[in-house]
């Protein structure tokens, strides 16, 4: 478990690292790093799946930022969660949960999360 | 990670909202690097000040813990501006309204508003095996290498958590084993001036990361190159502790046994300061000194230097202290030479983090490899990273 709280959608998976600063804008919560492979998509409302955080610690409030502005996840799922985005979550209220038992995720699928068990639900 | 019967407590909200989120951040951290338990600390360091750097997102996030107080020791890193004289700066009302938001917010929870990173100049000294929680990546190898306290690279968050709980998760540099060498460094280079030891820090911070380097064949440094040693391997790379054989008060005590071990030539130092800079000729805009902020030496250094001499016409000397620093400055006569050369002395903010872009400086001259570093990206600027000598002469020149 790392941060509190349940959340059911559409996944959105990347199966690389995210660095919120710099790579999300928190306005909108379109991916702005062009060399990212979720470039142009939105995180807003997703269960967003990827490996792991990285880049600069102020992540953590862009993540806080995204959730205020109504722009965040619903959820996240890492492979390895690391501190920015851990903190991130927490700061904005966003269930997570990371280490799945597998990382076998896929675009559009329905996702539940319990970031109270740390418990993962594909639902199909 | 075992938690007492007052953690769960927090953690389930019996103690409010605000602490709850605090010990959320704390347990979750500690979940992350396999903790054992919450260990208690004494001080904390809190980054994460600048407007610049946090935003509106970040005022409202200190805003929204803002009705618990902090329970340790807890003092400022640098806000984006001098918080008196920011109108000499060029810095915007606008701007400066906000900033004054964060430091309001801050000082409200007990947070001391020293606006420094380098609290360890100003009163703010853990001592020897303390456990604290600091952020900014400078003072955190300073703690860790030069006083033998023990924190990890906390985060802004992270450490205001920290601060309201008054522990923190016990990894990492808390512990014996994690502070044991990674690489030795035989320095065979020369190394004397501050910004030698800079250059030193930004070649061996690429090198080993997030080890642990230990140092041996340097003579006698003084306080303030071990301070620029420790800025340059935490922003090169992500170090949080170095060793140097003689001198730091754990270096006698560590095990070297299968330690791989490599060279720092004569060669090794003039490629690092020509790497750190992008340019070498040319106008400058700006000189600046106090990356991490200038201690009472440095400032004695720059006076005697500019005394007697000015400032060239479009150029700038802006040298970055802690308040206490400028006060006895003051005192002593420093601030007097340095004003009369047509030099300025600001307090709580930085070149890293004020709003550099919005002065319209292009070229920089500055003695800090961290500055170096950062300032291509976070202030827009190209750098000449030189001696403080060499970059008093540029002040006064007005080019290189």
């Amino acid at each position: 478990m790392i941060s509190r709280g349940r959340a059911k959608g559409e996944a959105l998976v990347s199966s690389e690292s995210i660095s919120f600063f710099g790579g999300v804008d928190p306005s909108t919560g379109t991916v702005m790093d062009k060399k990212h492979p979720l470039f142009n998509r939105s995180v807003a409302g997703k269960i967003l799946v990827f490996t792991t955080g990285k880049g600069s610690t102020v992540g953590s409030y862009v993540l806080y930022q995204l959730a205020k502005n109504g722009k965040a996840p619903i959820g996240i799922i890492c492979r390895e969660a690391e501190p920015i985005v851990a903190v991130g979550a927490i700061m904005g209220s966003i269930p997570m949960v990371d280490q799945p038992d597998t990382f076998d995720f896929k675009d559009g699928q329905t996702v539940a999360i319990d970031g109270y068990n740390g418990l993962i639900l594909v639902e199909d | 990670m075992e938690l007492t019967t007052g953690e769960e407590g927090t953690l389930n909200g019996d103690y409010g909202q605000v602490k709850q989120k605090a010990m959320e951040i704390l347990v979750a951290l500690g979940e992350i690097f396999k903790a054992d338990r919450l260990i208690e600390i004494s001080s904390v360091q809190v980054a994460g000040v600048s407007y610049k750097t946090i935003g509106d997102a970040g005022l409202e996030w200190i805003r929204s813990m803002s009705s618990e107080q902090v329970t340790v020791q807890a003092t400022l890193n640098p806000a984006g501006m001098d918080l008196h004289l920011w109108k000499q700066m060029g810095i915007p009302q606008e701007f400066a309204d906000k900033q004054l938001e964060i430091i309001d917010a801050y000082t409200n929870m007990g947070v001391k508003a020293i606006c420094s990173c380098t609290p360890y100049l100003t009163g703010h000294s853990p001592k020897f095996g303390e456990h604290i929680a600091w952020s900014e990546s400078s003072a955190v190898c300073y703690a860790n290498s030069v006083l033998g306290a023990r924190t990890n690279r906390e985060g802004g968050p992270s450490a205001l958590a920290a601060a309201i709980i008054g522990k923190t998760p016990n990894y990492g540099y808390h512990l014996d084993e994690n502070r044991q060498p990674t690489l030795r460094v035989n320095v065979e280079a020369s190394v004397y001036e501050e910004s030698d030891f800079g250059a030193l820090g930004a070649t061996i911070g690429r090198i080993v990361n997030n080890g642990v380097p230990y140092f041996s064949g340097v003579k006698n440094p003084g306080a303030d190159s071990l301070k620029s040693l420790a800025a340059a391997l935490a922003a090169s790379g992500g170090v949080a502790m170095y060793h140097l054989d003689g001198v730091t008060p754990e270096a006698a005590s560590v095990n070297l046994d299968g330690v791989e071990a490599r060279t720092f030539t004569q060669e090794d130092l003039s490629a690092s300061y020509e790497q750190l800079s992008t340019f070498q000729s040319g106008d400058v805009d700006v000189v600046t000194i106090g990356c991490p902020h200038a201690s009472m030496s440095e400032m004695k250094k720059v006076a005697t230097l500019i005394k007697g001499k000015k400032v060239a016409k479009n150029t700038k000397l802006w040298i970055f202290t802690s308040l206490a620093t400028k006060l006895m400055a003051e005192r002593f006569g420093y601030l007097g030479d340095i004003r009369r050369a047509g030099g300025e002395v600001y307090t709580d903010c930085c070149m890293v983090v004020a709003p550099v872009e919005k002065f319209g400086f292009k070229r920089m001259a500055i003695n800090s490899a961290k500055g170096a570093i950062y300032g291509p990206s976070t202030s827009k600027v190209d750098v000449l990273f030189g001696t403080t000598g060499r970059c008093v002469d540029i002040a006064v020149k007005g080019h290189a």
